[in-house]
């Protein structure tokens, strides 16, 4: 730049024009900066915003002489429509969610880690990705639709293969919730395999090790932790999952003593009856309260699951 | 069995190729039982490709085909009835980066003894015998006696390299390849692993690939001399260094590319 004249302007488009550009550009560029900002800050917002809102709307209900807080959490009578006794348990909804996810992680579990083993460490680089893009579209069939399958063909077949008197029960729901998080944990398994570094399998090759000692020993402790924030996220799915279980357990207020039994559960039971139950009742305020208990049990999943994955990350 | 005794590694007209690509041509050699052979030349010169055939550690990827034949201790490695299991566990590897798993340095050092036997013929004792035998052996049982359940990855490089020979001696290995085992280590760490590489000499047979050129001349018996693929001299190191019998060795030994 030493041969140009001093007074001369730089000329457009080289590359000293950056040294001073004109005032809209930065202006332009700090609106930017700003909206980015805002654009990340949002979430937060979002999430504390709906989570004081279900809060308000739940919280009066502590001020009703009638309403107990041990009585909702442990006791499994529910009957908020009662003329002379409501009364508001929901104990047997949680019994109802946790007998569904439960069953749903025994399913997928060993499925889903299955298949994120088989992905990262047996097919070759074309059969992955073809498997990769089915699964994503496993994960992307609306949970009506899987509802719909659970009433109308899982309910059929269950009837038919054990005799149960109705179909829709936690043995189908599990199913359905199953076959809906195995795509979550498959893609956060295959992720977690595939961050052990390669190293560590030559290591273990040039050793002599089998391919089943390799998974073993080597490959699953390493990724102990992605594997189970791979699993958590599968639980905060089936906790959280709400038309395809309402569709598939059957709705009825009881705890389950077998798979054949019908259930139901609490996020099933906030869509069901929120419709009809008039603003600012006890009940309306009651089903507020159960989504901040849902809000609370996915929230601690899915803290679990972050700190589980920054455990990687440290290491 | 019809090799000669004193060659512990015999190749004829061994070619590889990834895809389309050739990275070995008729490679024909004979390497000294007992001795350290290093392996020189230029970058993709073939000479890591080279090593990484005599434990078949190569094929882990699909598209590598192989033509030749490779012995070791008499032995044809491509025989049908081979076991990768077998060979590996008779051909020790050491890698370019200090790879430990990550697991403690006591587990990573019986890691080949729990993977070749049965878990009723080892014993406590046994173990514990391996692992101070094998840690003595490398010089790192002073450091590390009382920090034997530390995990292996929080090492300095140097204990984790030197770590990564001594998991190979529970298994009795005949044969140690180094893939340029000092390239990520600082100067007093090399000389560390090269007295090491020295102290074990004569029990094991050591193939050791290396960039560094002095490192070749100071720490090996016989060095080969790799270009594109083909072997251009094999020789005792001293001739290598002193008289190259191929202009393109002494063009490369004097620094003119490479």
């Amino acid at each position: 730049m030493n041969n140009l004249p001093p007074e001369t302007p730089a000329p457009a488009g080289s590359a000293v024009r950056g040294v001073k550009r004109p005032a809209w550009a930065r202006v332009g560029e700090r609106i930017l900066e700003g909206l980015i900002y805002v654009c990340g800050f949002s979430a937060i917002v979002f999430v504390l915003g709906i989570f004081a809102f279900v809060l308000k709307e739940a919280l009066p209900i502590f001020a009703r002489e009638s309403f107990s807080l041990t009585q909702f959490l442990f006791s499994d009578q529910w009957y908020p429509t009662s003329e002379l006794n409501k009364r508001y348990g929901v104990f047997a909804m949680i019994a109802g969610t946790g007998a569904v996810t439960l069953l749903a992680m025994a399913i997928a579990v060993p499925f889903g880690i299955g298949a994120a083993i088989f992905l990262s460490e047996f097919c070759g680089p074309k059969l992955r990705e073809a498997l990769k893009i089915i699964i994503e579209l496993l994960a992307a069939i609306p949970s009506v639709v899987w509802g719909f399958i659970g009433l109308s063909v899982m309910s059929r077949l269950i009837m038919q293969y054990t005799g149960a008197p109705v179909g829709v029960n936690v043995l189908n729901g599990g199913i359905i919730l199953a076959l809906m998080s195995v795509p979550i944990i498959v893609s956060i398994g295959e992720d977690a395999l595939k961050a052990v570094p390669d190293s560590y399998r030559e290591a273990a090759l040039a050793l002599g090790v089998t391919k089943w000692q390799l998974i073993r020993r080597v490959l699953l402790p390493a990724a102990k932790n992605g594997l189970l924030a791979a699993v958590l996220l599968g639980v905060g799915r089936g906790v959280g999952e709400t038309m395809a279980v309402l569709m598939a357990t059957g709705h009825a207020v009881h705890i389950p003593h077998s798979v054949l039994d019908s259930v139901r559960t609490l996020t099933a039971n906030i869509a069901a009856e929120l419709g009809e139950a008039p603003a600012g009742s006890d009940h309306y305020r009651v089903l507020f309260l159960t989504g901040v208990l849902l809000f609370t049990l996915t929230f601690g999943v899915n803290l679990i699951a972050d700190l589980v994955v920054r455990g990687i990350k440290k290491r | 069995m019809n090799a000669p005794s004193s060659h512990s590694i015999t190749t004829r007209d061994l070619s590889l190729w990834y895809g389309t690509f050739q990275a070995l041509k008729n490679v024909t050699l004979n390497i000294q039982h007992g001795l350290i052979t290093s392996l020189i030349g230029p970058s993709g010169c073939g000479k890591t490709t080279l090593l990484r055939c005599f434990n078949r550690v190569n094929e882990r990827y699909g598209y590598v085909t192989t033509k030749g034949e490779i012995r070791l201790l008499g032995k044809n490695i491509y025989d049908a009835n081979v076991s990768l299991q077998a060979l590996r566990r008779s051909v020790g590897m050491v890698f370019q980066r200090p790879n430990p798993l990550p697991i403690s340095v006591y587990e990573n050092v019986v890691f080949g003894l729990r993977i070749h036997s049965e878990r009723r013929a080892l014993p406590r004792r046994v173990l514990d015998d391996a692992v101070e035998k094998a840690l003595t052996e490398v010089g790192l049982w002073h450091d590390l006696k009382d920090h034997l359940d530390r995990k292996a990855t929080t090492l300095q490089l140097e204990q984790q390299q030197k770590l990564c020979i001594a998991r190979l001696l529970p298994l009795k290995p005949r044969i140690i390849l180094m893939d340029e085992p000092c390239s990520a280590l600082d100067v007093e760490a090399t000389r560390a692993i090269e007295e090491l590489i020295f102290a074990l000499k004569g029990h094991y047979t050591i193939v050791i690939v290396t960039h560094n050129m002095a490192q070749a001349r100071r720490a090996s018996d016989e060095c080969i001399f790799m270009l594109l693929g083909e072997v251009m001299e094999h020789r005792r190191t001293e001739e290598l260094f002193l008289t190259p019998a191929n202009s393109r060795t002494s063009d490369y030994i004097e620094g003119r590319y490479g």
